[in-house]
């Protein structure tokens, strides 16, 4: 076995079986999946108690809108104002609302009275019923009727549709694009960083720890410094296989577990709607309609998921997505290395982390410029560059790279990578066995071109 | 023969030269003694040996042959730097150092465990680095040194952080090593361990060479022609009659006897010679020559080189 492959084992073996890799693993698809899953479950969640709520309506035009539905339940109250509120924090009522009387316009105020700090949930609930109820009334004083009003509402479906060279149409999607890629090269800039300063603790550590010198009387400074590399890389792959199975087998095992529940819980709505219609005919036939017409939408949504889903490439930006990870990370990573040879101890890396910082934040500062425009300049040169390409080139991959720009960028990544090594490697065989010294850039520049 | 030959090394850094045309000879199944003072250059030789550098000039064969990346699993070296992973356990650990320097997996596991069993470590095979006494990591590192079963050893201050009993132990290693058929480099600022365990030495002093050769032979050269006697009921003068060839350093009573000090002035005068005289003088009870200890060789030199 190889010297380089038997480092790359300890590398990756040592790191796989720390408690932080595999807590790490687990959590992350956890916290990753419960970015999907938090919203459903609270959807399900909602209701529980109803809200009790005293209407005080003095008005007599609001009765119609105030339906008692699963989270709120309202009470009709005629007797003393004043003392209905005075017996308020004792009761079970959550709050009182009060619609005093108007005498020449409709009337458009409202109090709410409750013993605690009314939800903006709650408040925004009744609000929305009350300004219902009111543009009805109004619509109906000005002789328009509900089906003109449904025929009047537009929503225009809006689809882009995007012509390849051969003449073959794709559906895209800007919005998902621009997701994706916004996606796609946050990952990456996290990684790099992320894996790209365990590189550099890892040669701070051997410096440190003083092994370096029984290590390299072994093997050569550039080999245990590929190996390092290397072997971090792999962990990394790892990790990102590790995150996408378990994320995925999460929301599959959420989704298959909760589908019958939300099957169940629409059978119910339903149900409760059919009997309220019966029980209070012609009351809220507009209700009633906009149910149906929701339900109605629910299958071209569903279609439409796919579709979108469908207009995502995931081939190639999988493909390209782990070829600039890696592109970008072994670039970084060995200037990671550099630095950690250089210095004596974490504290004194500052100094030549912010070269090595500027490229990438600047990337994701300008990320949402070239996602608005994916084929200017700017674009253009940034995702050629390698020191920003990783991060660029990610978004833009999304909207479509002609082979030309994509070749460049590749080759370029790829000779960017060789010489970042290239001179990492002369620094690092000097640093390693450099101690108690302050390093200057200047020092650094007197080791690269230093032959050993 | 020589197993190790540097041939007019020099090296130098940016700012400073390390070595200056030193040459070294090591003789196959010897202990050599590399002294000298701190910053001398004695670690910047070593390394070079050890390619962790490559020299300016000069050249550094390995049993007859220019060294080369192959002679790298024919090397032991324990650095006066020395450190373990601290998070790594401890067989895992000597394990990956032992296979760095080519021994095959079931080999390098047996040969670990009879070590670690002779220096009753055995136990502490899963342990992590961290959680080991210094004196342990240290003889934990002496084995990954040796483990491989090189041709020639270089231990660059092998003693520190040992307590007597386990320094001891090691030096007892390290002859067995060089009995065995191993050369050791040891380099050292111990000059009691010198004078006990190296059958050569060289000195280097400001990046040269200033002393170098079999051990008998630097001390022989050294020799001041002192010897000291006690004698009893001494009833002449000293140093009237001692003869022209003596010269009379010190003299002082001490109890029932006199210490004397004496050196012979030419070196063709036979000590018998000052015992017959001395015998003139009283009774002899004790005789003996001085004889320079490596400690005062070494600060000898090295400030006759200021």
């Amino acid at each position: 076995m190889s010297k380089v492959s038997l480092i790359i084992q300890r590398e990756y073996l040592t790191r796989v079986k720390k408690r932080s890799f595999v807590v790490m693993t687990i959590l992350g698809p956890i916290l990753l999946a419960s970015l999907f899953i938090i919203p459903i479950y609270l959807a399900q969640m909602q209701g529980g108690d109803a809200k009790k709520i005293g209407i005080f309506d003095d008005s007599g035009l609001y009765k119609p809108a105030f339906q008692d539905s699963e989270s709120y339940n309202f009470v009709f109250m005629n007797e003393n104002l004043d003392s209905a509120k005075k017996a308020l924090p004792d009761s079970d009522l959550y709050g009182i609302l009060y619609i005093p009387k108007t005498e020449v316009a409709l009337p458009e105020t409202a109090a709410l009275y409750s013993a605690n700090q009314p939800t903006l949930e709650v408040k925004s609930h009744l609000k929305s019923l009350m300004e219902k109820r009111l543009e009805k009334l109004k619509l109906r004083a000005e002789g328009i009727d509900q089906e003109t009003l449904a025929s009047i509402n537009t929503d225009i479906k809006f689809s882009s549709i995007k012509l390849n060279k051969s003449g073959e149409e794709e559906k895209s999607y800007a919005e998902v694009a621009t997701a994706v890629g916004f996606f796609g090269a946050i990952v990456i800039y996290f990684f790099i960083f992320m894996f790209g300063s365990q590189v550099m603790r890892g040669v701070i550590e051997e410096k440190t720890s003083r092994i370096i010198e029984v290590i390299i009387s072994s093997v050569r400074p550039f080999q245990l410094m590929m190996g390092k590399i290397i072997g971090i890389a792999m962990v990394g792959l790892t990790q990102i296989l590790l995150w996408v199975v378990l994320t995925f087998g999460i929301y599959m095992a959420f989704t298959t577990a909760f589908s019958d529940t939300i099957d169940f819980r629409q059978q119910q709505e339903m149900a409760m709607q059919s009997q309220q219609m019966t029980n209070k005919l012609g009351m809220n036939n507009g209700d009633n309609m906009q149910n149906q017409v929701n339900k109605a939408e629910i299958n071209p949504r569903v279609n439409k998921v796919f579709d979108v889903i469908q207009s995502i490439n995931f081939p190639l930006i999988i493909g390209s997505f782990i070829f600039f990870f890696l592109g970008g990370y072994l670039m970084y990573s060995a200037l990671f290395a550099a630095i950690g040879s250089a210095v004596d101890n974490e504290t004194d890396t500052q100094q030549f982390m912010l070269p090595i910082t500027v490229p990438l934040i600047l990337s994701i500062i300008v990320a949402q410029f070239v996602v608005q425009n994916p084929e200017g300049p700017l674009s253009f040169w940034l995702s050629i560059i390698p020191l920003t390409s990783p991060i660029i080139m990610m978004i833009r991959i999304p909207f479509g790279v002609p082979i030309f720009d994509m070749t460049l960028s590749v080759i370029l990544l790829i000779l960017g990578f060789i010489a970042t090594t290239w001179l990492a490697g002369k620094i690092y065989r000097t640093g390693i066995l450099m101690y108690g010294k302050k390093v200057d850039y200047k020092e650094l520049w007197k080791w690269i071109r230093y032959r050993s | 023969m020589e197993l190790l030959t540097a041939e007019n090394v020099s090296k130098t850094y940016i700012n400073h030269k390390a070595l200056d045309d030193v040459s070294i000879n090591v003789p196959e199944q010897s202990i050599f003694g590399l002294l000298g003072p701190n910053g001398a250059g004695k670690t910047t030789l070593i390394r070079i040996i050890n390619q962790i550098t490559a020299p300016d000039e000069g050249k550094v064969y390995l049993n007859g042959e220019r060294l080369n990346q192959n002679h790298v699993a024919r090397i032991g070296y324990l650095p006066e730097e020395r450190g373990l992973y601290r998070k790594m356990k401890v067989g895992e650990q000597a394990m990956y150092l032992a296979r760095l320097k080519n021994v095959p997996k079931q080999e390098a596991y047996n040969q670990l465990k009879s070590w670690f069993q002779k220096f009753e470590i055995f136990d502490w095979w899963d342990k992590k680095v961290e959680e080991l006494s210094k004196g342990m990591q240290q003889k934990i590192q002496f084995v990954t040194t040796v483990l491989h079963r090189p041709r020639l050893l270089i231990f660059d201050e092998p003693f520190s952080g040992f307590d007597p009993i386990n320094a001891n132990l090691l030096k007892q290693e390290i002859m067995k090593i060089r009995d065995e058929g191993a050369t050791v480099i040891f380099s050292t600022h111990n000059m009691a361990s010198v004078e006990e365990l190296c059958d050569h030495i060289a000195l280097i002093h400001k990046a040269r060479k200033i002393l170098d050769g079999p051990m008998k032979e630097v001390k022989r050269e050294y020799s001041t022609n002192i010897f000291t006697a006690h004698l009893k009921n001494v009833d002449a003068h000293l140093p009237s009659s001692l003869g022209n060839n003596f010269k009379l350093l010190e003299k002082h009573n001490k109890d029932d006897f006199l210490h004397v000090k004496i050196q012979i002035m030419d070196k063709t005068t036979s000590p018998n010679k000052l015992v017959q005289n001395l015998s003139d003088i009283g009774e002899i009870h004790s005789f003996n020559e001085v004889i320079p200890s490596m400690n005062d060789i070494f600060i000898k030199n090295v400030q006759q080189n200021q």
